[in-house]
């Protein structure tokens, strides 16, 4: 039993990089212009790959499914343009692996009006019906991870949803996507909860902003329909707040269980763009098209939000923002977790909440790794409350079932945050992504009695 | 139209901008007014001491790392900080072969036979300085008086003694410090004297005042446990306060056990060390109180008539075992529960 619960605003610990949100904060988000070539890679999210139900030559119009679900675990792909199928076949991804996609080349004169499909009546569907819509609209998590949707708002048999959490926090350095969906499309959002709140059975809603998006909660709760039992909740700011656990303990300060689901105590957590997309496409039968992208970093020089259709290739975004052509390094997603990209061939995915552009003068980079002096910072920056200290000195000698089994390392999300205060520069959350990865491989490898 | 190849990394792609070598060199930062004040005090005496046990522990940690056939790692300001901290914990007029000895020890034996920094269990300062207590009992007991009207004009005559003879003790008196007064004669010191740095004792022990403030520097950087000295402090001050209480005629008085010998240099410089204290909160905690007893046992009951050295290098043998006893409770697990 606790007293006084001081942190039930925030989660524990965490660290406060620099934001560079000032940048972009205050520009209106831009409708990007159509490329001449979309790549559309089958795996733009977690789970099976899409399968293409278009054959090469044909022609589709914008919004016309080009790939079906691979499974219950995959969503479907449509058209992000009016064009032609070029080709089928391998296309770089992100992992720096190829993989299968769709090259769409666009009609240069088209009106890209989109067909709309068959609606999900809000009174109406049932809340099955209403995860069909989502799956079939091929929505997926917009904050980055892209797992898809419908399977997170599945409830488990016996499990009940208390909160409905709505992920407006966007701890990520540089990015301001959720900020301007938050400012821009307060209506879709709340069409986007309505759909949520029955699909899952939640009794209540909660929009979880960031202190530094003041503006963006004082706008949604001055517009918070009547009959709708919402609030929204301005937090700390601290990374990783916007982690799906942090998030869960920040505003309902109870802890996700270790290995669980924050379904486990009640709660699910939907990003506030995907939300947004939920009430914009549903009520139209649509499927996902385009998506909010803030472009930004020193590297830039027409930064900003744009709306861009899923599949501009990264190389045709960079020409069109003006990118410095000394860049040196590219992230995917925010400085934090984002993905740094070594081939600018690859494409916006449904995924990518942001690109960050630097050239190698702006770039900082450590230049020595010293040995861990134990000064602590990765203790107190860890959100979990794991020891990296200990878990790096046993990375280093390979200890990895040593790591998992006794210092917790599988609880670890790979936030950074450890990495980012090291005084020594030691690569931590680096070493535990490879020991994760190997103890995954092991633990399948050797089948349990 | 992009011209050079793209750099890739595994994120985070950011760090947060301060060093190990950036720490280490606000140590010295912090460290320097008390070394300033010393050498104001005592004049040459304690000048040639400090620049002595430095310039032998870089050059140390430079010559075995050469020897190693590795990179010199003198630039990560490391060996400085135990030079001077050595320095420090030394009388002034300390002959200077034996400075430097005690800072090659500090450093060989202290540091680079356990792998160099980050490694060593112990402070390497009090390697050294234990070391030298061992070796040379009645010169490291040899004191000074501070303000001589001469300090800037002479150096103490056993400074230059010659390696391996008998420091001469015209200039210099024995075993008189707040501390073994205290002790062997009863003897009891003004405190506020003690905290202003008015009286005698090794070179960097003096001033707890000028102590304090390197202390809240670093720790308004972040760049020291505030645990660690609050700790010890708290725990002489309580324990030889109910000491005090009990019996006023045979006890010293809190503020005299703050105040005197090399408590508030070792609380705040020397059991601050990162790589020989504990990490989590209540580790911290207990290390702290356990050099806070240790410190008042020995100079109490003990022999001797200081006891911070021994207790801090006793805290430094327990700290990682103290944080393998005391590991926080992680998110989403219940504390009772091992994870099989």
């Amino acid at each position: 039993m606790k007293l006084f619960n001081f942190r039930h605003n925030t989660f524990k610990h965490g660290v406060h990089p620099p934001e560079h949100k000032d940048e972009t904060k205050g520009l209106p988000v831009r409708q990007f212009s159509f490329a001449p070539v979309l790549i559309l890679p089958m795996s733009q999210h977690l789970g099976a790959p899409s399968q293409p139900v278009v054959r090469e030559g044909q022609e589709v119009h914008r919004g016309q499914l080009l790939a079906k679900a691979g499974g219950y675990m995959s969503v479907p792909l449509h058209a992000p343009v009016s064009g032609v199928v070029r080709k089928i076949g391998n296309v770089p991804a992100i992992s720096g692996k190829m993989g299968q996609g769709i090259y769409l080349e666009a009609f240069h004169y088209s009106t890209q009006e989109i067909a709309e499909g068959t609606p999900i009546d809000l009174d109406t569907a049932t809340p099955a019906e209403i995860l069909q819509g989502i799956q079939d609209a091929g929505i997926v998590g917009l904050g980055g991870a892209a797992f898809p949707t419908h399977v997170k708002l599945k409830i488990p048999e016996g499990k009940h949803c208390d909160a409905l959490i709505i992920n407006g926090i966007e701890c990520e350095p540089y990015l301001t996507t959720d900020h301007r969906v938050m400012l821009e499309q307060a209506h879709d959002i709340f069409t986007g909860i309505r759909y949520l709140l029955k699909a899952t059975g939640a009794d209540k809603c909660v929009i979880g902003i960031e202190a530094n998006k003041q503006d963006a909660a004082d706008h949604l709760a001055g517009l918070i329909p009547s009959d709708l039992p919402v609030t929204a909740k301005v937090v700390p700011v601290k990374y990783p707040q916007g982690a799906e656990k942090m998030l869960v303990t920040a505003i309902l300060g109870r802890e996700v269980p270790s290995g669980g689901l924050p379904i486990d105590i009640g709660a699910v957590v939907i990003n506030v763009a995907t939300t947004a997309e939920i009430g914009r496409l549903l009520p139209h039968g649509l499927g996902i098209q385009e998506r909010v992208v803030t472009i930004t970093g020193p590297g830039v020089k027409k930064k900003g939000n744009y709306l861009i259709p899923i599949g501009t290739p990264l190389r045709f975004v960079l020409e069109q923002v003006e990118a410095d052509e000394n860049i040196s390094e590219v992230y995917m997603g925010g400085p934090m977790m984002g993905v740094a990209v070594s081939n600018l061939d690859i494409s916006i995915t449904k995924g990518t909440s942001g690109i960050v552009v630097f050239t190698e003068e702006q770039v900082k980079r450590p230049d020595k790794v010293y040995p861990c002096i134990n000064c602590g910072a990765c203790v107190d920056a860890c959100p979990i409350s794991l020891t990296p200290n200990k878990l790096g000195i046993l990375a280093k000698f390979e200890a990895y079932d040593e790591m998992a089994e006794q210092y917790n390392l599988m609880d670890c999300f790979e936030c950074g945050s450890c990495s980012y205060v090291c005084p020594s520069h030691i690569p931590l959350v680096q070493y535990f992504r490879l020991a994760k990865t190997t103890v995954r491989k092991r633990k399948a490898a050797k089948p349990s009695a | 139209m992009f011209k050079k190849t793209l750099h890739i990394s595994t994120s985070p792609h950011l760090t947060k901008g301060i060093g190990t070598d950036d720490i280490m060199r606000n140590v010295v930062w912090a460290m320097l007014p008390v070394a300033l004040y010393s050498v104001w005090s005592f004049g040459l005496g304690a000048l040639v001491v400090l620049a002595t046990s430095t310039t032998a522990c870089v050059l140390t940690e430079h010559f075995l790392a050469k020897i190693s056939k590795k990179e010199s790692t003198i630039s990560d300001w490391s060996a400085a900080i135990t030079g001077l901290l050595l320095g420090l914990t030394l009388p002034p007029g300390f002959p200077m072969w034996m400075a430097f000895l005690g800072g090659v020890v500090s450093i060989a034996l202290g540091k680079f036979v356990f792998g160099g920094l980050g490694y060593n269990v112990f402070n390497p300062a009090l390697v050294g300085r234990a070391f030298l207590q061992a070796a040379f009992p009645v010169a490291i007991t040899t004191w000074h008086p501070v303000y001589a009207p001469d300090r800037f004009t002479t150096v103490p005559s056993a400074t230059f003694t010659a390696p391996f003879m008998e420091p001469s003790t015209v200039d210099a008196f024995s075993g008189a410090t707040p501390l073994s007064a205290f002790k062997f004669d009863h003897v009891v010191t003004n405190s506020y004297d003690l905290a202003l740095g008015l009286i005698p004792g090794s070179t960097g022990e003096t001033c707890a005042a000028l102590i304090l403030l390197g202390g809240l520097y670093l720790i308004a950087r972040n760049m020291m446990n505030w645990r660690i000295p609050a700790s010890i402090l708290l725990t002489v001050f309580l324990l030889s306060g109910a000491l005090y209480l009990a019996n006023k005629e045979a006890y010293p008085s809190p503020d005299f056990m703050l105040f005197s010998g090399g408590l508030m240099l070792g609380a705040v410089f020397m059991a601050t060390d990162m790589v020989g204290s504990p990490v989590m909160p209540a580790a911290v905690w207990l290390y702290g109180a356990l050099i806070g007893v240790l410190v008042v046992v020995i100079r109490i009951w003990g022999g001797l008539p200081e006891g911070v050295m021994y207790a801090i290098l006793l805290g430094n043998a327990v700290a990682p075992h103290l944080d393998n006893l005391i590991r926080p409770r992680v998110y989403g697990t219940v504390k009772t529960a091992k994870k099989s």
